[in-house]
């Protein structure tokens, strides 16, 4: 009986990896290649597909997107820590309220604030301009790293807490030398979601930024139209721009859960 | 309330170490750096959405700007299309977040099993929810869906069929849910799994000793303590897909009946500067939002409160 039960899992698994896999192995093939009916599984690989789409000038939207997912990482990390410490180690009163009052925020539909947003950029002159929406990708994932942050650093033991201070330790030597070493993998899986979260972000960057600030995401749009032969090349576009949500993403799946459903799920 | 508690306290343990070396404003302090940001950036524009949404205002036409009344919100409800695109909206988060929720829960139920490679079929159905949106509604429409030689008639072709079907013309809402499916089923599988792996073992085996048949142990006890799980992954699913712009955009740009309202938002503010008709519609949005918003914190709340105790 168990045995069925494995193989419906793999068969299950295979199914859902298929795209992703044939995405990888057409992002392998040559044009002509990759646009046969029926799929030619065994053509030869090439990197023609990478090659053609690095020429394309695919680098200043990546790094576009790096410098907007990383910077607002961090400014998010900078603004969260020290929120979810007076969230959870010496939290304030009426501290749920603050807490549940960021959760709001993030349930609000996004695509409401487009327009105000987009004016306010207009008139300060921040229109296609990448410091301006790594701000804006901080607000989106502020509350998600609050939340975050407030479970993981809720996990540090009060007792070794008090035991310090008795000790006649500081609030910075308590920080660097108790909470940090406990919450640090904590602190890492919240900054690989929020990496994702703004890396994936299409609908802001696509209002916002034009041919100087375009991100990755902005870029892959470009495809939507089809032009011809151009399967290898757009496999090899989504497998680039993924890779790193990806490796991201495997990186912190442990935690992925408790991300995703804002520190609810353990 | 604050003076019970304190007392409760000095009772439990002993009177713990100088707590009051910092006063009040000071232990709010690092809330507030955080706190700030989030209202100016988040709030504000709500407000701006609001005021803005009783304006007429349409930036081609700037010098006819005005107070519109309700003018805007009786466009929206009398515009056949923007009515569409809430029947969209609505048609395409359920779908999503029905199909996906039962998917997850068949291969949460299956991965709750133990055989052999276990974690790498976990890995295996991750990776549809880490290839970026886009990229994935790209890679749904132009290599599988391509009529011509898209996979899925690669498929079809290889198994002898006749029929080479042009997927996304005949069946777009189809085409646009089936690839959201693809890439939510693994969150609603992640969160379910999680419950299934919190709940108590005893229990079951206890049924299963007095005789319980495996689908009455999963009707009466791992259902009901799923069930919370169901919850939040239905609520936050639907918060992320009734947002969901980028799979409309790339499979259908939005044509053949398959606009929701973030898209047509999109759409009249972006291609039609109607600015105080779109700002309506995201009144609109919001309204609904805050419907299911209210039911999924109610969800958050009972499960933090389940885990502080």
């Amino acid at each position: 009986m168990t045995r069925i039960w494995g193989v419906l899992a793999w068969f299950a698994g295979i199914v859902f990896f298929a795209p992703v896999a044939w995405m990888f192995l057409t992002s392998l093939h040559s044009e002509s290649d990759a646009a046969t009916n029926p799929p030619s599984l065994l053509a030869p690989l090439t990197l023609d597909g990478y090659e053609e789409f690095f020429d394309a000038g695919a680098w200043p939207p990546l790094i576009n997107s790096f410098s907007a997912s990383i910077g607002s990482t961090i400014i998010v990390l900078l603004l969260a820590i020290p929120a979810a410490y007076a969230l959870s180690i010496k939290p304030v009163e009426k501290w749920t309220d603050v807490l549940f009052f960021f959760l709001s925020t993030k349930m609000m539909p996004v695509v409401a604030a487009l327009l105000p947003i987009y004016l306010i950029a207009q008139f300060s002159g921040m229109l296609d301009n990448i410091s301006f929406l790594t701000l804006l990708y901080c607000s989106m994932n502020l509350p998600i790293a609050v939340w975050l942050m407030r479970s993981f650093l809720s996990e540090v033991p009060k007792e070794i807490l008090e035991a310090a201070s008795i000790d006649g330790a500081g609030l910075l030597t308590i920080l660097r030398r108790v909470v940090a070493p406990i919450a640090m993998p904590g602190i890492a899986a919240t900054a690989l979601i929020c990496f994702i979260f703004s890396w994936n972000e299409l609908l802001f960057a696509r209002v916002l930024t034009g041919v100087v600030a375009g991100t990755a995401p902005v870029y892959l749009t470009g495809f939507v139209t089809s032009q011809g032969l151009f399967l290898a090349k757009v496999c090899a576009a989504a497998v680039v721009v993924s890779l790193p949500v990806l490796i991201a993403g495997f990186a912190a799946q442990d935690k992925l859960v408790q991300g995703l459903s804002l520190g609810a799920v353990k | 309330m604050a003076v019970l508690t304190r007392e409760r306290s000095v009772v439990d343990r002993p009177p713990p170490v100088p707590r009051t070396k910092y006063p009040k404003w000071a232990r709010r302090a690092p809330l507030l750096p955080a706190l700030i940001f989030l209202i100016v950036v988040t709030q504000l524009p709500f407000v701006a959405t609001l005021v803005i949404s009783f304006m007429k205002w349409n930036s081609l036409d700037p010098t006819n700007r005005g107070f519109a009344g309700f003018d805007n919100y009786v466009n929206v409800f009398t515009d056949p299309d923007l009515r569409s695109s809430v029947v969209n909206t609505i048609v395409l988060t359920a779908s999503v977040v029905i199909i996906s929720l039962v998917l997850g829960l068949g291969l949460a139920l299956l991965l709750d099993k133990k055989f052999a490679g276990r974690g790498l079929v976990r890995t295996l159905l991750i990776a549809p929810f880490l290839v970026v949106p886009v990229a994935a509604a790209l890679i749904w429409k132009h290599v599988l869906y391509n009529p011509e030689y898209g996979l899925f008639n690669g498929i079809l072709n290889w198994l002898g069929f006749e029929a080479q079907p042009d997927w996304i013309s005949s069946m777009p809402m189809t085409a646009v849910v089936a690839s959201l499916v693809w890439q939510w089923t693994p969150f609603m599988m992640l969160i379910l799994l999680a419950g299934l792996q919190s709940k108590p073992v005893e229990p079951v085996e206890a049924a299963t000793i007095d005789g319980a048949s495996s689908f009455q142990v999963f009707r009466y006890l791992t259902f009901p303590h799923l069930r919370q799980y169901l919850e939040l992954g239905g609520l936050l699913g639907s918060i992320y897909v009734v947002q969901n712009f980028d799979a409309v955009f790339t499979i259908t740009s939005g044509g053949l009946g398959t606009a929701n309202l973030p898209y047509m938002i999109y759409q009249t503010f972006y291609q039609a500067h109607e600015y105080g008709e779109a700002s309506a519609a995201g009144v609109i949005v919001v309204a609904g939002s805050m419907v299911i918003a209210t039911f999924a914190l109610r969800t958050v709340s009972s499960l933090f409160k389940e885990e502080k105790r």
